[in-house]
C-alpha cells in the first residue's frame, strides 16, 4: 500500500471525521478494507475510484447505513466528546450527528412537491417546535412561527439552485438535473455539519456540472461545513477537492492533495487499469 | 370448406378471429355450466318440520350459460380489433337488461309484458351491468386504437387530468356531503320515505361508522402507507373496553369514550412496535395475523369476555345523563320528558346518527389537520421513501408507531360507538371480513383521499344495505361495483394529493 500522508497539516480542531480501520465485508467478499482517513472542517474531501471500489459501501458505513465489520469512525463536534458513528442507529447519526447525505441513485419523495421534500428535511426541528405534535395540532402560534421559518429557509435554498417556479410540483415529476439538485438542498435543510454526496454529478451535462462545483464551493465558504464528496470520474472532483482519498479494490491506494494525486502512480495505475476495463 | 381453402390460399394469415373467440367462448360456456350448476341450479330449502330439500333453477343456469358466452364472444372480437359487436351488442343488453330489471325493482307490471331471462329483477340489472362492461371496454379499444397506445408523457398528462378532476369533485362533493349528512335526518318526515325514517337513519349511523373507520385506517394505510388488515382488533378493543366499563363500572359513553380511544392506542403501539420494522407484504401478514389473534383471544378468555356469547345488555347511549327511556325511575327525568317531548324510539336513533356524525368529522377535522404538521409530512415521507427518511434523521419506527396508535385510536372510538349502539358485542363482529371491507373501503376510495373514502363508504356499506331483500345476490353486485370501480378507476374514485404546504397559492376554479 502505497502511504500518502496528508502534507497540509491541519489544526486538530479542524478535523470533523475520522475514519480509522474500517473494513466491510459481505460474506465473502470484502466492499471495504482497512480505510483510514481524515475529513476536515470547510474542505471539501474527494473519495474517488473506479467502481466497485467501495465508494458507496463507505458512505454507507459513515451515515448508519451498513453497520461497519470493524474498525471506528468518530465526528468530531466543537462541544463534547465525539460521536461513534460506527455504534449509532442509523437515523440517530442524521438527527444527532447532523451528518446528512444524499444517494447515487436519487432518493427524494416523488409524490411530494418540491417544497415538501425541504419541509420534511427540517423534521426534527418542526416536530420540536410543534410540541410533538400536541401543540401544533391547536394550532400555537410558536409552531406556526417555526413553520414559516421552516418555509423560508426551504425557498432560499430553491432560490439559490434556480428552482423556486417549481416549488409546487411533484418531486418525481422534475427533470433530472433539478432533482439532483434538491436532494442536494434537502440535505443541506437538515443543517448538517458533514455533507456526504455520492456522485452528485452523474448524469449531468457539462453545464450543470459546473453550477454543482460552483455550489458546492459556495457551501463550503459560505456556510462552512465539510463536504465529502464521492465522484466516478476523477477530473470533476480535482478542480474542487481540497484533498482527495482514492480508494480502489476496498482499499485506500492513496490520499493527499489533487496534485499530489494526479502524480500518484498507484492512482495512475488504477485508473489506466480502468480505462482498459472499460475498452472492452 | 371455405375455411380450409382460405388456409391453402393464405397461409401466412392469421387463425380466423371468429373460430377463435367461439373457441374461447365454448371454453366459457363449459366453465359457467360446472360453476352454475351446483350453485346456482340447486338450491337447498329449509323448512320447519320438513326435511331439507331443494329447487332447481336450471332455468337460470341455461341464461347464464346462453348470456355469459355471448359476452365473451363479444370481449374476444373486440380483443382482435373488432370493435363494432361489442359495442352494439354491449350497449343492446344493458340498456335491455337494465331497463327489464329495474320495472322488475320498481314491481311494475311491465316487467311480466317484456321476456326476461331471469326471474330475480336484480340478476337481470346485473347481467346489464356485464352489457355496459363490454361496452365500456370496447369504447375503451377504438379510442387507443385510433390514437395509439399512450406515451409515457400522456399518460402523465391523462393522470394529471384525472386527479385535477378528482380534486374538482372533492372541492365540490366534501361540503356537499357535510351539508346534507347534517340536514337530513331533520327533512326525512318532509320528504316521501318520511314512513322509512328510522331506517333510513339507522343505515345512515352504519355508513357514518365505517366513514369513520375508513377515515382511521386511511392514516395508517393512505398516509403512512403501512398496510394494516387487522384494523378491525382495535375496533373491537374499543367495542370491549365500553362494554366491560360499562357493564362492571358503571361509566357512561362520554366517560368511556375517551378511555376506548386510549386504550386502544396502547394496543396499537404495542402490536405495532413488534411488527412496524417489517415492510409491505410482511407488515400485512402479521397485522392480519394480530388480528386474528385479538379475536380468538376474545372468544377464549370465557371469563373476562364472555367468550362467544360476548357481553349483553350493555347501557345504551344516553343524552349527556338524560336516558332515551319511556319511563324514567322515580324523581328522575328522561329526554322526552326533560324536553317535554313524547317519547319515540327515534330520538335515540337521531341522537346516534348525530354523535356518529360528530365523531366522524372529528376524525376528518384531525386527519386533516396532522397532514400538514411534521408528524403527517413525515408518514408521507416514509410512505414513499423510507431509506431517505432515515437519511434525514427521522425515527422511522417512530413515526409509523404514531400513525399506528392514532388510526387504532379513531378505531377505538368508533368500536366503543358501536358497542353503546348494539348493547351487546360479540366476537363475530370482528372477524376479518370486517378489516378487508374498511381496506377495501379506502383503497377504492382513493388512497389518502377524505371526500373518495367518505364516497365508497357509502357505496359499499349503503348499497348492500338499500338492496337487502336481494339477499345473496347483493354480494354480487357488491363484487361487481368493486370490480367496475378498480377498471375504471384503477388509483380509487377520487385519487389525488393536495400539497400539505404550497409556494403559490393554485387558482382552481370550482
Ligand atoms: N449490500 C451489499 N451486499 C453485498 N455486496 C455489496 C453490498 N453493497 C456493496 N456490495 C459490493 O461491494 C463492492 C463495492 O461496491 P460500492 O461500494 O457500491 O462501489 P462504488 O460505489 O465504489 O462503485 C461491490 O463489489 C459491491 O458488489
Ligand atoms: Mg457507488
Amino acid at each position: 500500500m502505497s502511504a500518502a500522508a496528508a502534507t497540509s497539516v491541519a489544526l486538530p480542531d479542524d478535523t470533523l471525521l475520522t475514519v480509522e480501520h474500517l473494513t466491510m465485508r459481505f460474506g465473502g467478499l470484502v466492499a471495504v478494507e482497512e480505510v483510514t482517513f481524515e475529513a476536515k472542517r470547510r474542505q471539501i474531501t474527494g473519495v474517488i475510484g473506479p467502481n466497485g471500489a467501495g465508494k458507496t459501501t463507505l458512505f454507507n458505513c459513515i451515515t448508519g447505513f451498513y453497520k461497519p465489520t470493524t474498525g471506528r469512525l468518530s465526528l468530531h463536534r466543537d462541544d463534547g466528546p465525539p460521536l461513534l458513528l460506527e455504534q449509532m442507529d442509523g437515523y440517530l447519526i442524521g438527527q444527532k450527528a447532523r451528518v446528512a447525505r444524499t444517494f447515487q441513485n436519487i432518493r427524494l419523495f416523488p409524490g411530494m412537491s418540491a417544497l415538501e421534500n425541504l419541509m420534511v428535511a427540517q423534521h426534527n426541528k418542526l416536530m420540536r417546535a410543534s410540541g410533538f405534535t400536541f401543540l401544533g395540532l391547536i394550532g400555537m402560534p410558536g409552531y406556526r412561527r417555526a413553520e414559516a421559518e421552516a418555509k423560508e429557509k426551504a425557498v432560499r435554498w430553491l432560490e439559490r439552485l434556480g428552482m423556486v417556479n417549481l416549488a409546487d410540483d411533484p418531486a418525481g415529476s422534475l427533470p433530472y438535473g433539478a432533482q439532483r439538485r434538491l436532494e442536494i438542498a434537502r440535505a443541506m435543510c437538515t443543517d448538517p455539519v458533514l455533507l456526504c454526496l455520492d456522485e452528485p454529478a452523474a448524469g449531468l451535462n457539462p453545464r450543470e456540472s459546473a453550477e454543482l462545483n460552483h455550489l458546492l464551493l459556495e457551501i463550503r465558504d459560505q456556510i462552512g461545513i465539510g463536504i465529502l464528496l464521492i465522484e466516478h470520474d476523477m477530473s470533476v472532483v480535482m478542480g474542487i477537492s481540497d484533498h482527495i482519498v482514492v480508494l480502489d479494490y476496498g482499499r485506500k491506494i492513496a490520499d493527499g492533495t489533487p496534485t499530489e494525486i494526479q502524480r500518484d502512480p498507484a492512482v495512475i495505475r488504477a485508473y489506466l487499469g480502468e480505462e482498459e476495463k472499460d475498452d472492452r | 370448406m371455405t375455411d380450409a381453402v382460405m388456409r391453402t390460399a393464405l397461409p401466412a394469415k392469421k387463425p380466423n378471429i371468429y373460430v377463435e373467440a367461439f373457441k374461447e367462448a365454448s371454453v366459457t360456456a363449459v366453465l359457467v355450466f360446472l360453476l352454475s350448476v351446483y350453485m346456482v341450479g340447486l338450491q337447498t330449502q329449509a323448512s320447519q318440520g320438513q326435511p331439507l330439500s331443494f329447487t332447481t333453477r336450471f332455468a337460470d343456469v341455461f341464461w347464464a350459460c346462453i348470456l355469459v358466452p355471448c359476452g365473451r364472444y363479444l370481449i374476444a372480437l373486440d380483443r382482435q380489433g373488432l370493435h363494432l359487436p361489442a359495442l352494439i351488442g354491449g350497449i343492446v343488453s344493458f340498456v335491455y337488461l337494465f331497463g327489464v330489471g329495474t320495472f322488475g325493482l320498481a314491481g311494475s307490471l311491465a316487467y311480466d309484458t317484456f321476456p326476461h331471462p331471469f326471474d330475480e329483477p336484480m340478476v337481470n340489472i346485473i347481467f346489464g351491468l356485464g352489457g355496459i362492461y363490454i361496452f365500456g371496454a370496447a369504447y375503451h379499444g377504438t379510442r387507443t386504437r385510433r390514437h395509439g397506445g399512450l406515451t409515457i408523457d400522456q399518460r402523465e398528462a391523462k393522470e394529471q387530468r384525472s386527479a385535477s378532476w378528482a380534486r374538482r369533485m372533492s372541492g365540490i362533493l366534501g361540503p356537499m356531503l357535510v351539508g346534507v349528512a347534517v340536514v337530513i335526518p331533520v327533512f326525512m318526515p318532509f320528504s316521501p320515505w318520511s314512513g322509512a325514517t328510522r331506517q333510513v337513519v339507522e343505515t345512515l349511523v352504519l355508513i357514518l361508522t365505517y366513514v369513520m373507520l375508513g377515515w382511521g385506517l386511511n392514516i395508517v394505510v393512505g398516509l403512512a402507507g403501512l398496510l394494516d388488515l387487522g384494523y378491525v382488533a382495535f375496533y373491537a378493543v374499543g367495542a370491549y373496553t365500553y362494554a366491560k366499563l360499562s357493564t362492571e363500572l358503571g361509566l357512561n359513553f362520554w366517560e368511556c369514550l375517551p378511555l376506548a380511544g386510549i386504550l386502544a392506542a396502547s394496543f396499537g403501539v404495542m402490536l405495532g412496535f413488534p411488527v412496524l420494522r417489517l415492510r409491505g407484504d410482511y407488515l400485512a401478514i402479521v397485522t392480519l395475523g394480530f388480528g386474528e389473534m385479538i379475536r380468538i383471544v376474545l372468544i377464549n378468555w370465557q371469563d373476562f369476555t364472555g367468550g362467544p356469547n360476548g357481553i349483553g345488555s350493555i347501557p345504551k347511549i344516553d343524552f349527556f345523563g338524560l336516558p332515551f327511556e319511556r319511563k324514567a325511575p322515580p324523581g328522575e327525568d328522561t329526554f322526552a320528558s326533560f324536553f317535554g317531548l313524547d317519547f319515540s324510539t327515534s330520538h335515540r336513533v337521531f341522537f346516534l346518527y348525530y354523535v356518529i356524525l360528530v365523531l366522524a368529522l372529528i376524525t376528518n377535522f384531525v386527519t386533516i389537520r396532522l397532514r400538514r404538521l411534521p408528524i403527517g409530512r413525515a408518514w408521507e415521507a416514509l410512505r414513499e421513501d423510507e431509506t431517505a427518511c432515515r437519511a434525514l434523521g427521522i425515527n422511522p419506527t417512530n413515526t409509523k408507531l404514531t400513525a399506528f396508535a392514532i388510526g387504532a385510536m379513531f378505531a377505538g372510538f368508533a368500536g366503543s360507538f358501536f358497542a353503546s349502539r348494539q348493547g351487546f358485542v360479540s366476537p363475530e363482529s370482528f372477524v376479518f371480513i370486517e378489516s378487508a371491507q374498511i381496506l377495501a373501503i379506502v383503497v377504492l376510495g382513493g388512497m389518502g383521499s377524505q371526500v373518495g373514502v367518505a364516497l365508497a363508504a357509502i357505496l359499499l356499506i349503503g348499497l348492500p344495505e338499500v338492496m337487502r331483500e336481494l339477499s345473496l345476490y347483493r354480494m354480487l353486485f357488491y363484487g361487481m361495483c368493486m370490480v367496475l370501480i378498480m377498471l375504471l378507476r384503477p388509483r380509487g374514485l377520487l385519487a389525488h394529493r393536495e400539497p400539505t404546504i404550497q409556494l403559490k397559492k393554485r387558482g382552481y376554479s370550482r
